[in-house]
């Protein structure tokens, strides 16, 4: 296990997500664990070996630039948690 | 008889078509049988009864008329609670889901529905489909058919749950690391994960998109071959879907009937068989293709120990990428209270409060790996031992037509047993996590019991042969009972 520590409160920041003292104690406890574990990865030799990003690449998908299956902007809006006049209302941001 | 909610869609099929049974009838059976049984099992998140009979009702007004769609008309499918269906909840058992109606149908779902399926509730998971257990949902926890106490597996556990149970014919499920193959093999039934492409993402909510495939699970590997053959296409809207036709997956199976196949034992998945509770009906499986004439082969995945570790760095930092879109803003869970000065305040307390434990410890997980002094270390690391893991799937496949091996080294463990320690849980995936990311299709089969429990036996396959896992599957199933005995609730 090498000893490796997670920033949990900087890394938390970067994934806007809030936690509790108690919750960064308990996750960066298992994240230090698992980020031990994941570090097997050392071992191996991947000099002049390529990234796999998918396993069955596909390239230059192409299409026409048309308009499908449109949503109305009243669907659209549906599931908004507060809307008004078809537009999604938002705390302000700006003084 | 045999009960009617145990009866597989082939047969159902049939008897719709003689006009022996209706849709109304056989959607009765089904809603019945949920209402009985899942105050136990736990499986669905929700269902809409009115809706459901309406959908057969169309059906068998289609059949008086002389109109049915083809064989899955008036059958219904239970759907996995992270897939789009026009007007219904998807929550992916989150709270941040949890008021989320979809606006538009998943490919797949459309693609059913074309075919006069009747689409039955909303099976449970681990929220956003991060788990092997299905205790991670923010609803409930579904428990095993075959013994209450137990999981099911995950995170398609409440489909595998409801197929084994009787509450649905058949059901869609998705699978990112074994998400399908270990909740069948815990269930009892058939799962199949498509190869990559195969069947459109479309309408599945992203969990890793490099890893992720829905895909069918049944009760008999004939009803595998009729669902997958009705979700397989080429969708411009998903644009890693490949270009490919695809097969007559039913008709493949009696094509292919007694084909002498040559069948691969990765030695590395069978180093530990004593300490393996799950390994004795999978080895007489084994005994059981050789009685047939087919030529087992010892092979070689020498990078199998790296798998687990490369799997939790891609799909962790894919799915802190895909999970970045649940901001609070647009059509999640916005919490009340946040601090107005603080301009990202709200993202964050939404964030906090509407994923659960998991989910956080994935996301941020996925975060550490991607930024900045460690994505080379860790993403770009495992993005090439992705590579060495493919390679060694090519290699084998120079030799054998497709490789046997467990689904999971255990069967259905207890409920909480793995909770608290998540390292070990994502270890439970050691099997069926190589096949996501070598791109291959893989299935579980049942192949027995240990302690009373579904065994099930993994069977991988060269990219685009499903037609040639089925027919492997199928030679067994054809010689055992285990397709025909159910848990009793």
């Amino acid at each position: 296990m090498s000893d490796t520590h997670i920033d949990i409160e900087y890394t938390a920041k970067l994934a806007r997500i809030n936690l509790t003292d108690e919750e960064k104690e308990k996750l960066s406890g298992q994240l230090d664990s698992i980020i031990g574990y994941v570090e097997k990865l050392e071992e191996l030799d991947t000099n002049g070996v390529e990234p796999t990003a998918h396993p069955h690449p596909v390239y230059n998908v192409w299409q026409e630039d048309e308009v499908k299956g449109e949503l109305s902007t009243e669907e659209a809006l549906k599931n908004a948690p507060a809307q008004r006049e078809n537009m999604v209302i938002v705390p302000k941001v700006v003084d | 008889m045999q009960d009617i909610f145990y009866k597989s869609a082939s047969e159902l099929s049939e008897l719709l078509e003689k006009k022996e049974l209706s849709s109304v009838e056989l959607t009765k059976a089904m809603i019945e049988r949920t209402k009985s049984v899942d105050e136990k099992v736990a499986a669905f998140n929700s269902f809409d009864e009115a809706d459901a009979l309406a959908q057969a009702e169309s059906s068998d007004a289609r059949r008086a008329a002389g109109e049915a769609k083809g064989a899955l008309d008036g059958i219904p499918v239970g759907i996995k609670d992270n897939m789009a269906v026009y007007g219904q909840p998807l929550t992916c058992s989150s709270k941040m889901l949890e008021k989320f109606v979809s606006p538009y149908d998943a490919t797949s779902i459309e693609k059913l529905k074309t075919q006069g399926a009747v689409l039955w509730g909303r099976l449970n998971l681990d929220e956003y489909a991060m788990g092997s257990s299905c205790e991670n949902s923010a609803f409930k926890s579904t428990s095993n058919p075959w013994n209450l106490d137990c999981v099911p597996g995950g995170s398609s556990g409440g489909s595998a749950a409801a197929v084994a149970a009787g509450e649905a014919v058949f059901a869609l499920g998705s699978d990112t690391g074994g998400s399908i193959r270990q909740p069948a093999a815990h269930c009892g039934i058939v799962g199949v994960k498509p190869t990559y492409g195969r069947v459109s993402r479309f309408g599945l909510a992203a969990f890793a998109s490099s890893l992720d495939q829905i895909g069918p699970m049944t009760r008999n590997v004939k009803d595998a071959a009729m669902l997958l053959q009705a979700i397989s296409c080429h969708d411009e809207r998903d644009s890693t879907s490949y270009k490919i036709s695809t097969p007559d997956f039913v008709k493949a199976l009696e094509d292919q009937r007694g084909h002498k196949w040559t069948l691969g034992l990765p030695k590395e998945y069978f180093a530990n068989a004593e300490s393996t509770p799950a390994m004795e009906p999978v080895l007489k499986a084994i005994e059981f293709y050789k009685s047939l004439g087919c030529e087992i082969k010892e092979v070689s995945l020498p990078h199998t120990d790296y798998a687990v570790a490369t799997y939790y760095i891609i799909a962790t930092a894919e799915a802190s990428s895909n999970l970045a879109r649940y901001d609070g803003i647009r059509y999640t869970h916005r919490a009340e209270k946040f601090d107005a000065k603080d301009s990202v305040d709200i993202y964050c307390q939404s964030r906090a409060e509407g994923f659960g434990e998991e989910v956080k410890r994935r996301i941020i997980l996925g975060t550490y790996v991607l930024s900045s002094g460690y994505y080379d270390a860790y993403y770009l690391k495992a993005q090439k031992v992705r590579t060495l893991i493919r390679q060694d799937f090519e290699n084998a496949f120079k030799e054998v037509d497709a490789l046997l091996t467990p689904t999971s080294p255990t069967p259905a463990f207890k409920k909480g047993e793995k909770a608290s320690d998540p390292l070990s849980m994502y270890l439970s995936d050691i099997y069926t996590i190589s096949a996501n990311l070598a791109g291959v299709p893989g299935m579980s089969l049942p192949c027995g019991y240990s302690d009373g429990l579904p065994v099930g036996l993994q069977i991988l396959g060269k990219p685009f042969k499903e037609d040639e896992m089925l027919s492997i599957a199928n030679e067994f199933e054809a010689a055992h009972e285990f397709k025909d005995q159910h848990p009793s609730l």
